[in-house]
């Protein structure tokens, strides 16, 4: 397939792999932002071609896994609103609020839960359904949220009154710069995610480098992208040098997409924001702006949705997980008392968490029991 | 063929079209006997009195729910009665008797189960399948998603050796009768809502010719399994994990078409997991695996059959690996519920 498979070249793999190991004179531990670059490093086995001193933490770039509990127990009350449609992107619905429930089990319990795959099509919904009250749950990085905004403008341009948002989106620099300011802080270096930045371009990170003196290099989510990107950054640590370098250029400017951030400015506005698992980050999230919040689902709802509580103790070490300071296989839990059928917490929930790629990819038999060389 | 029934009088279906009155029973003359034509035994009566078979019988069950219940490349009726066929087909079984029940939801056109009736007709002659019993229920408008369909299925079992996981044998070649994922992305791609243009057809096919084809050049055939839900994962992870035997399969061997891989990688779903509804897996002695797949191949619905992998001679312990693109190998598990596609 085009553009897919000149980034999947095992050839070209095993020779970046290589590189990274001339390269390699001491151990670094670099952290991949995005749970899609997870994903696709486990999948492929990725990590296994590389020398033993370069460890790869998780970063907590899954949007599913940073939403706050107490917006999915908001997003289940309003879904139980009687003439309620609640609409959210599909890996939203197996993430458990603050108890058990998910919106699987809201949904069985008579509330009317749709997964959309664009923000677009619960508009569209909202204009199919003038009777009931749509509801969008918009969770995600500045990659997905233009396309809220794009949405909510299209609301507002048709004069739809029954359409409104629940807003969780999040934003990435911020957090960077929490885990590196962090005592327990393990990364060296940054894999910064891709998509993000073909949105947003690299400026932000460029402080941030500087600031910390880390090395963050742009990178892409293909095989090669990632080897590509490990390389560069392994390659600035080993020189001593901290800048950001983009190796997603196919993908990404320094200034990104000019549309897509002036659509973000007019509609939504940087707010602190509580982060699953990382507690509350200082402009780590976006909210409606004041011209916008006539389509604030939780103020249109402030009866149902109690008020925003204090995050429960969780059940789960995700947090942990999530700034890269645990491995799942080293909780106790991972494999045995949470699994993507019953997710302690968030990382397990399949879509983009680490767990669930190290149960996906990393069985625990395989752990117990690395495959023997012949299968190899 | 015309909808015979007066639909001027009943556009749609009516709670008393199951109520066991009058209405129920011009449904079955009127509408059924003539879809499904000479593939039902006419008995008006409770039960049908089948002819003893001569060799040992297969016996399946299958129940088929599909939204929307037309999809390019079939529909509910042809999937059910193919469902069926296929349950028994994976036993070793010559299909020939079928028994269905419909739960019809209030309010479905009957021009609707018109064309469902006679697409099962059309499957059941093509498939030399006896219909020779069945039921319609009716529920309230709300408590169904237009029509279910409930089907049974005798087979009668041609295969010499028993067919099955327990019969897998270390050195087994594991071959896939085609390319994987077809209609599992035909369905997806045209639910409501869902505006992504892919042009692939369902894979819905019935199983029994290329099996038959298999038994009749004498392959030693030890286990077989349609891919329906849960795709060639879920299969092999049961096929492992039941056999008590250890599979290896090559990614890059694994047959996936263009459109396919472009909506999976667009959507984050892994063709390994969509569901099909034309294709099986077949474990052979690795001295048959080319003269198996030249015979799969020379059938017209398993040309695309290739080997994927083989039972490994190393320690069972239950378990399907996959070695991918970069020569890592991982684990393959279960799907986990529903497939979903992921935010970005």
């Amino acid at each position: 397939m085009k553009f897919v498979d000149e980034f999947r070249d095992p050839a070209l793999a095993q020779r970046l792999a290589e590189s990274i190991s001339a390269s390699v004179t001491r151990p670094w531990r670099l952290m991949e932002i995005c749970g899609g670059q997870t994903h696709a490093l486990l999948r492929h086995g990725l990590d296994r071609l590389l020398p033993a001193g370069i460890e790869l933490l998780h970063g907590p770039g899954c949007p599913v896994c940073v939403t706050p509990a107490e917006v999915l127990d908001q997003a289940f009350a309003i879904a139980l609103t009687p003439g309620t449609v609640l609409c959210t992107f599909g890996d939203m619905l197996r993430v458990p609020g603050n108890g058990q429930l998910d919106l699987f089990a809201i949904r069985a319990r008579g509330a009317d839960v749709r997964p959309v795959y664009s923000p677009l099509d619960a508009v569209a919904l909202a204009r199919a359904l003038p009777d009931r009250q749509v509801v969008f749950l918009a969770v995600g990085f500045e990659t997905t949220a233009p396309a809220t905004a794009l949405a909510v403008r299209e609301a507002r341009e048709a004069g739809l009154a029954n359409f409104s948002l629940l807003v969780a989106h999040v934003r990435v620099p911020p957090a960077i710069d929490a885990l590196l300011s962090a005592p327990d802080n393990r990364v060296q270096g940054f894999l910064a995610a891709g998509h993000v930045c073909s949105v947003m371009g690299w400026r932000e990170y460029e402080d941030l480098a500087a600031r910390h003196r880390v090395p963050i290099v742009v990178t892409g989510f293909e095989p090669l992208d990632l080897l590509d990107g490990i390389r560069r950054c392994v390659a600035q640590l080993e020189a001593g040098a901290a800048t950001v370098e983009n190796q997603y250029a196919r993908a990404v400017t320094r200034d990104g997409n000019a549309a897509a951030q002036a659509l973000l400015a007019e509609v939504f506005e940087v707010v602190d924001c509580p982060w699953r698992g990382l507690g509350v980050i200082a402009g780590g999230g976006l909210g409606l702006r004041a011209a916008w919040r006539d389509f604030d689902a939780a103020s249109r709802y402030a009866a149902a949705v109690a008020p925003a509580a204090t995050a429960a103790d969780e059940p789960c070490r995700s947090g942990e997980v999530l700034r890269g300071v645990l491995k799942p296989p080293q909780c106790a839990a991972f494999g045995t008392r949470c699994t993507p059928e019953h997710p302690l917490g968030p990382t397990m929930v399949s879509g983009e968490g680490a767990c669930a790629a190290y149960f996906r990819y990393r069985s625990p038999v395989d752990h117990a029991d690395a495959m023997p060389a012949a299968a190899r | 063929m015309q909808c015979p029934l007066p639909l001027a009088d009943y556009p749609r279906v009516t709670l008393a079209h199951g109520g066991g009155g009058r209405l129920g029973r011009r449904l079955v003359s009127e509408l059924f006997a003539p879809a499904f034509g000479n593939a039902l035994i006419d008995s008006r009566h409770d039960g049908a009195v089948l002819d003893a078979l001569a060799a040992p019988l297969a016996f399946t069950t299958d129940g088929h729910v599909v939204r929307p219940l037309f999809f390019p490349g079939g529909d509910i009726g042809k999937l059910a009665v193919l469902g069926t066929v296929n349950d028994l087909a994976m036993c070793g079984a010559r299909p020939r008797h079928l028994s269905l029940s419909f739960v019809i939801e209030e309010g479905l056109a009957m021009e609707t189960l018109w064309r469902i009736a006679c697409s099962i007709g059309v499957a059941a002659r093509e498939n030399d399948l006896r219909i020779a019993a069945g039921d319609t229920k009716v529920v309230e408008q709300g408590r169904g998603d237009g029509l279910y369909i409930g089907t049974a299925g005798i087979g009668e079992v041609m295969a010499a050796a028993t067919i099955g996981p327990r019969a897998v044998q270390a050195g087994d070649a594991i071959l896939v009768s085609g390319d994987l994922g077809r209609h599992g992305i035909a369905v997806l791609t045209r639910r409501e809502g869902f505006a992504l243009d892919v042009e692939v057809d369902s894979d819905c096919a019935p199983l029994w010719g290329p099996v038959a084809a298999l038994l009749e050049a004498g392959i030693e055939v030890h286990c077989l399994r349609d891919l329906t839900r849960g795709g060639l994962a879920a299969a092999l992870v049961e096929i492992a994990e039941d056999g008590g035997v250890e599979l290896e399969i090559d990614e890059t061997a694994i047959p996936v078409s263009p459109p396919v891989r472009a909506a999976c990688e667009v959507l984050g779903l892994d063709p390994l997991l969509v569901a099909n509804e034309g294709r099986f897996v077949a474990f052979v002695p690795r001295h048959d695996a080319a003269r198996a797949c030249a015979v799969l191949r020379a059938h017209p619905l398993a040309a695309g059959a290739t080997v994927v992998g083989q039972v490994s001679a190393r320690a069972p312990r239950g378990r399907a690996w996959l070695r991918g693109l970069f020569g890592q190998a991982r684990a393959l598990a279960m799907p986990s519920g529903e497939q979903l596609p992921r935010i970005c």
